[in-house]
């Protein structure tokens, strides 16, 4: 019957009331090059064409081009910048100053922005990298998360008024889609700094964890750290992003590397600026005395999942869970406020008459007592002459 | 006899050629075997973040295996930890104390975090200093738990000192020797090292923290203290896993692309850290807390206390003579302070007694005030009483004359009714008068019409 090739094809049947039913298959976005269906298949059955919508939204996004925006936070020393030019192939950190020991004593943590345009096989992404320098650095470090919060606030706010404005068409995105939170693998876990920084995000934004610097750890250790993490994690009730599901009719691969990926997080990373040539190939590493740490082999870290997971696979999810639940979340929060504002403010002035007695003040209130009890005096009078009145008719 | 003295006058001495051999080479011999007998002791403190491996480097400096547990990230604040081991090596006999901190980095305010440090090492310094100025001391056998060396761990970010690093060591550089470490060097390669030691250094030397610098004065080891003063802060790697390379057991960390071997050279610098603390200055530490950093603490003790060397006159003064003049000093204040707070004693109650009486004097006034006004008030009453006796008799005459009337004219209601109408209009203006003092405006309508119907009740009432 179809000369489609039957590789992840869904297959839908429809029935038109009145009409032949038709048979239906439509092909995912993996083959964006469409065959237009030959013409004994168009006489077989009813052919309606909206087997090609997903290739027109396919062409559409191309045209428009992508947008990311990723919050890298930690202490410095961490090596998020690294990590960073590992995931984007690119050199986002030329110019750099970082800061002396003293100078750190007393930082405030600051926003950084960095844009880049990258192309790929002709898929254009605009990525922004949101970088939180001084972040745990200086010696008192409370509530200094306090400007990344309200940095995610205001984009959240910037994109509200956008959005209820009258002209809506160019409308940037500056919202935060994710956030890569460095945790040292130093430690035996998460620390203080750790725990409510994660708690004053995990609301507002995805929170990513990961273990930094993973080449200071042998696998026993990584596991025990990855098991405390989770441990932790789930303790203080920290909501980091998870995978959503998949669907249950996906092959039984795809499943099985789905949930290594879930069990895996965590994920150590090592980041590298370099190039060192091991076993033959040039690849990113670290070179040491004992070994060369290779950046992409999986058995040395995660940095191949993290990559799979942030831009090959779910970087769409993570934009839909920011604009569908966090970007909600705030939104309902500020409209109640706002109403609840108005409610207040018209309690004020609202000409509805409040019952009679009301407290009446202190000389009222003598007045009031004055002329009760001299009314009492006057019933008791009238009442005596009454009774004399019937006495004397009897 | 105070050291200016001896300084004043030098000694005359002549130096003599021997003749032959005497024998008191074996001094030193002598000094050997009797230090070797008493025992050596030794005290390490441990500063670092939880978890950057400082129990781990003392077991693998040490070779043994000292009982240790993990702490927690969430401590509320920093506190040590102190052990003590005996341990012995051939003939020579070592009572190691390691103190360690913990919850040291953890907290979100970690301004106080140096605190409880500064102050353990003062304490030993303190009961050194109380055995020294003891009547009846023991020296030879007191454990001296004065802290001879400090680890201070640096996380290895590669970039430089943490803020809180440069606090702490600031704080403690005048009080102890330290001896910075570059902790779990396993993950800076080689090149990031050299930078991040260089940088460290220069940190250290513009804000002015004194590290300790192996000492250069004996020739036999000048050389190798120079190079080495050249390589600090070492980069360490603890591990007390043994793994196989090659043919035999060493101790190493096995990762999935290598094997870091802690006692090789190329790998870390944990085997120059091991000779230059234990094997080659250990005698040198001690011997620069002693000299120098309690001699440091005694002198700002002591003269906290008050305590000279020499008097204004530039008379030397010994310790007893100032040490009486003190006390002579503290009892006089005492007696004074004594004084003082009698006499406010005194004079507070003074103050007291006035007030009560004032008081009294008020309360008697109100009463005799009240009492006043009692009377006035019955006085009225009384005043009132009378009008209203006076009113009910007129009442009662007219309506006799009324009565009279209405026997001579049973059809008229005349003045009877015109008496109840006003006084209904009264009981009406009066009712209207109170409603209109209780409701709004817009109630006086509601009011008026409810009051006219009691009137009407009232005049169907009569009728």
């Amino acid at each position: 019957m179809a000369n489609y090739s039957n590789n992840f094809c869904l297959s839908i049947s429809l029935e038109f009331p009145g009409r032949r039913s038709a048979s239906v298959h439509l092909r995912p976005l993996f083959y964006p090059s469409f065959k237009w269906p030959s013409d004994e298949s168009i006489e077989e059955k009813q052919y309606v064409g909206f087997a090609t919508l997903p290739n027109q939204v396919h062409r559409k996004s191309v045209k428009k081009g992508f947008d990311f925006t990723l919050m890298v936070a930690g202490e410095s020393g961490m090596g998020k910048s690294t990590l960073v030019n590992s995931l984007f192939l690119t050199d986002l950190y030329k110019d750099r100053k970082l800061l002396n020991a003293e100078e750190r004593i007393n930082q405030t943590v600051e926003i950084i922005k960095h844009t880049v345009d990258i192309e790929e096989k002709g898929v254009k992404l605009k990525l922004t990298i949101v970088d939180t320098p001084g972040f745990g650095d200086a010696v008192n470090n409370n509530q200094c998360w306090k400007p990344i919060t309200d940095y995610i606030d205001q984009q959240f706010e910037q994109y509200f008024r956008d959005e209820s404005g009258l002209n809506r068409k160019n409308i940037q995105d500056n919202r935060v889609h994710c956030c890569l939170y460095f945790i040292p693998p130093f430690g035996h876990g998460l620390r203080p700094v750790d725990v409510e920084f994660m708690r004053a995000l995990h609301e507002k934004v995805n929170v990513v964890p990961l273990i930094a610097k993973a080449d200071c750890l042998t696998p026993n250790e990584i596991k025990k750290l990855k098991d405390r993490i989770r441990e932790e994690i789930e303790k203080f009730g920290i909501k980091v992003y998870q995978f959503p599901e998949c669907d249950s009719d996906e092959d039984e691969e795809f499943k099985q590397m789905d949930k290594e990926l879930k069990e895996c997080t965590p994920f150590a990373v090592i980041g590298s600026n370099t190039v060192v040539e091991a076993r033959g190939q040039r690849v990113r590493g670290r070179l040491y005395p004992w070994g060369i740490v290779e950046v992409e082999n999986q058995s040395h870290c995660d940095f191949v999942k993290l990559r799979n997971m942030l831009i090959r696979s779910h970087m769409h999810d993570l934009k839909d869970v920011t604009c569908d639940v966090h970007y909600e979340n705030y939104r309902a929060q500020c409209i109640q406020e706002m109403t609840s504002k108005l409610a207040q403010d018209n309690r004020m002035e609202s000409p509805i008459p409040i019952l009679p007695l009301s407290t009446p003040d202190a000389e009222t209130e003598k007045l009031i007592k004055m002329k009760d009890e001299e009314l009492k005096r006057m019933q008791e009078m009238l009442n005596k002459m009454q009774q004399q009145m019937h006495e004397k008719d009897q | 006899m105070s050291s200016s003295d001896v300084a004043r006058q030098p000694d005359p001495s002549r130096s003599l050629s021997l003749s032959g051999h005497v024998g008191f080479d074996s001094l030193p011999d002598q000094l050997v075997n009797k230090s070797t007998c008493q025992g050596f002791c030794f005290n390490i403190l441990c500063i670092g973040e939880t978890g950057i491996g400082k129990s781990t480097l003392m077991d693998t400096l040490f070779n043994t295996n000292f009982e240790n547990f993990e702490a927690s990230h969430f401590e509320p604040q920093v506190k040590l930890r102190a052990q003590t081991y005996d341990l012995q090596e051939s003939n020579v006999r070592l009572r190691l104390t390691v103190v360690n901190t913990v919850g040291f980095g953890d907290q979100m305010n970690k301004q106080e975090s140096y605190q409880p440090v500064v102050d353990y090492i003062d304490r030993q310094f303190e009961s050194y200093l109380q055995e020294e100025l003891k009547i009846k001391r023991s020296l030879h056998s007191y454990h001296d738990s004065r802290v001879h060396a400090c680890l201070y761990f640096i996380s290895p970010t590669g970039h430089s000192l943490k803020s809180l690093d440069l606090v702490t060591m600031k704080k403690l550089d005048s009080k102890v020797n330290i001896i910075p470490v570059i902790a779990k060097a396993d993950t800076i390669s080689k090149s990031e090292l050299h930078k991040f030691k260089i940088k460290i250094m220069s940190e250290l030397v513009s804000n002015g923290v004194q590290i300790y610098q192996f000492p250069l004065d004996d020739e036999t080891v000048a050389q190798v203290n120079t190079a080495m003063n050249g390589l600090l802060p070492f980069a360490v790697v603890g591990s007390t896993e043994e793994v196989s390379v090659g043919n035999k057991m060493v101790k190493a960390r096995q990762y999935p692309w290598g094997v870091v071997q802690v006692e090789n050279e190329t790998h870390c610098d944990f085997v120059k850290l091991r000779e230059m603390l234990i094997c080659v200055n250990m005698e040198d530490l001690r011997e620069q807390t002693h000299t120098a950093h309690y001699e440091l603490y005694r002198r700002c003790k002591l003269e906290e206390m008050g305590f000279k060397d020499t008097d204004p006159e530039s008379k030397p003064v010994s310790l007893q003579e100032t040490y009486e003049a003190k006390r002579q000093e503290f009892l006089l204040e005492l007696q004074k302070r004594e004084e003082e707070m009698r006499q406010m004693f005194v004079q507070r109650v003074k103050e007291k007694e006035s007030e009560l009486k004032d008081s009294e004097r008020e309360l008697q006034n109100r009463f005799e005030q009240l009492k006043r006004l009692h009377a006035d008030e019955k006085a009225a009453l009384e005043e009132k009483r009378r009008l209203l006796e006076d009113d009910q008799s007129s009442f009662g005459k007219r309506r006799a004359a009324a009565q009279l009337l209405a026997a001579q004219n049973l059809t008229s209601n005349g003045k009877k009714d015109k008496d109840h109408t006003a006084l209904a209009f009264c009981i009406v203006g009066l009712l209207f008068e109170r409603q209109t003092l209780a409701c709004k405006h817009y109630y006086k309508m509601h009011c008026f019409i409810v009051v006219s119907t009691l009137t009407f009740t009232f005049f169907n009432r009569f009728e």
